[in-house]
């Protein structure tokens, strides 16, 4: 399958706040297919990087280029703590549909089969702020893979989640990623990453540090960070 | 003590006798408010989200001045929409002063800026609660708007209101343009002014508890139509 928004270069990407600089310069490019983890200690600039790429954070240096000039039309985002709308879960689903103008019947049968997928088919008319953690995590995931986006972005999707939700979503990335949905995703759970990642993108505060195919990363990560963060130290 | 006494009966018996008189002028009351605050809505509210979307240079000062419009004296409104509507105003061929009309237009100026500022403020909350999904979803402008104000719409009633209770409230104003002429132009507020200054308190009074309970109702008719919609708090 071939996927027309990548590859995604960054060429000294630079991310500033109020003159201070969150993330960058950066150097990246990401092609292909599966899931890319980026993975890194709290503060690395993984959520900064995932907002940038999907055009949330302006560069401010440097370049940042997909293959085509809307791609963020073919992107969804999860967010690290999930966007409930004030609307029941059947409206949540439908809404991203509803948005492109799809039409009213196509809407409700799509988001009903979405809310079964993930376990919600009871839940329909229920506000959906009045969900669970980890159902609202499991909704915010259904909501963006509803118009079957080319590259999904997640941040941390199972942050707060134990580990019966944990394999309930990395089922669903799987399918995703099996229907040809490019995965860019951060954690800092080593566990997860070693499960679902295809790639290894690895940042420590503001840098990305190494980048790789998972297994080389797991088996001999290049750098002594790299290595000091998959043996559990502390990396700063 | 005394005449608030009297107050109460009269209204009672223009009440339970079905004053005819009584009830034109109620339901002009009504009629000119209700109007005003629905066309005041209609502008208000989709301006306030607007306003709360989009972000422009002077977008301080517009709320800012929007705030200042708040406060608008409604009499200098009704001096000025005369003026407007007057035979020799710009208007003037209209033939709009003394009309409801032209009471609706004044109660429009009066109550659509604060419809506006209250609309705003609620959607800005929910604006920052919902601006990265919206983004991310790549929704339009007006889809923005259109979502805050649907999602948001318990405030916003909220807002029209307080509009309602401005306008029904209202009396500078809609005596310059309208003229509290009888069987035309004459409404609660006015004809409690104009039967205070003859003297007549208990009337004035009986009146005042009408406009009083009108205004109650409306704001319970409201509450109650908005709670049986709604199946909880969110
Ligand atoms: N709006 C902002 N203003 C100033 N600094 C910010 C802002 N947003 C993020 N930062 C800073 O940028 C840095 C990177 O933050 P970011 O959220 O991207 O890290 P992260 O890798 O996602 O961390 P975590 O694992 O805790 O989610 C942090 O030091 C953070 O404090
Ligand atoms: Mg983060």
């Amino acid at each position: 399958m071939v996927n027309a928004l990548l590859p995604v270069v960054l060429r000294g990407a630079v991310v500033r706040k109020r003159g201070q600089r969150l993330v960058g310069p950066i150097d990246l490019t990401l092609d292909g297919q599966g899931i890319t983890i980026i993975l890194g200690p709290n503060g690395a600039g993984k959520t900064t990087l995932l907002r940038a790429m999907h055009g949330l954070e302006r560069v401010a240096s440097g370049r940042l280029e997909w293959a085509i000039p809307d791609a963020q039309a073919h992107q969804a985002f999860v967010f690290q703590t999930p966007i409930m709308m004030r609307r029941s879960v059947l409206d949540n689903l439908s809404y991203p549909l509803r948005l492109a103008g799809r039409a009213q019947s196509d809407v409700v049968t799509a988001a009903q089969d979405a809310a079964r997928a993930i376990g919600l088919q009871d839940k329909l008319n229920l506000p959906a702020p009045r969900l669970s953690g980890g159902e609202k995590q499991k909704l915010a995931l259904a909501r963006a893979l509803i118009c079957a986006p080319q590259v999904l972005f997640l941040d941390e999707p199972c942050a707060s989640l134990d580990g019966p939700a944990t394999r309930e979503i990395e089922a669903v990335l799987q399918q995703a990623k099996a229907d040809g949905t490019r995965i860019i995703m951060s954690t800092h759970d080593i566990g997860q990453a070693r499960r679902l990642a295809d790639e290894i993108v690895f940042m420590v505060s503001g840098r990305v540090v190494q980048t790789g195919p998972a297994q080389a990363f797991f088996e001999a990560p290049e750098t002594t960070q790299a290595a000091a963060f998959l043996n559990g130290d502390i990396v700063e | 003590m005394n005449e608030i006494a009297q107050g109460v009966e009269a209204a009672f018996w223009l009440l339970v006798t079905f004053d005819r008189d009584l009830a034109e002028i109620a339901l002009r009351s009504l009629q000119v408010t209700v109007t005003a605050v629905l066309i005041a809505s209609l502008i208000g509210l989709p301006f306030g989200a607007w306003l709360a979307v989009r972000r422009f240079r002077y977008r301080r000062l517009a709320i800012a001045v929007l705030n200042a419009l708040m406060g608008l004296p409604p009499v200098v409104v009704g001096l000025i929409v005369y003026l407007l509507l007057s035979r020799s105003g710009p208007f003037g061929v209209l033939g709009l002063l003394f009309t409801p009309t032209a009471m609706i237009i004044a109660q429009v100026i009066i109550v659509a800026p604060l419809i506006a500022s209250i609309a705003h403020q609620s959607t800005r909350e929910l604006w920052a609660e919902y601006h990265d999904l919206l983004i991310s979803l790549n929704a339009s402008r007006w889809q923005r708007i259109k979502t805050l104000l649907w999602d948001g719409r318990r405030a916003l009633i909220t807002a029209a209101l307080a509009g309602f209770g401005r306008g029904i409230g209202e009396v500078g104003a809609i005596m310059i343009v309208g003229g509290n002429i009888d069987h035309a132009t004459r409404v609660l507020t006015t004809a409690i002014a104009l039967e205070t200054g003859k003297g007549d308190f208990a009337l004035a009074l009986g009146l005042g508890f009408v406009l009083i309970g009108l205004a109650l109702a409306v704001n319970i008719a409201t509450h109650m139509l908005s709670r049986t919609e709604r199946e909880g708090k969110w």
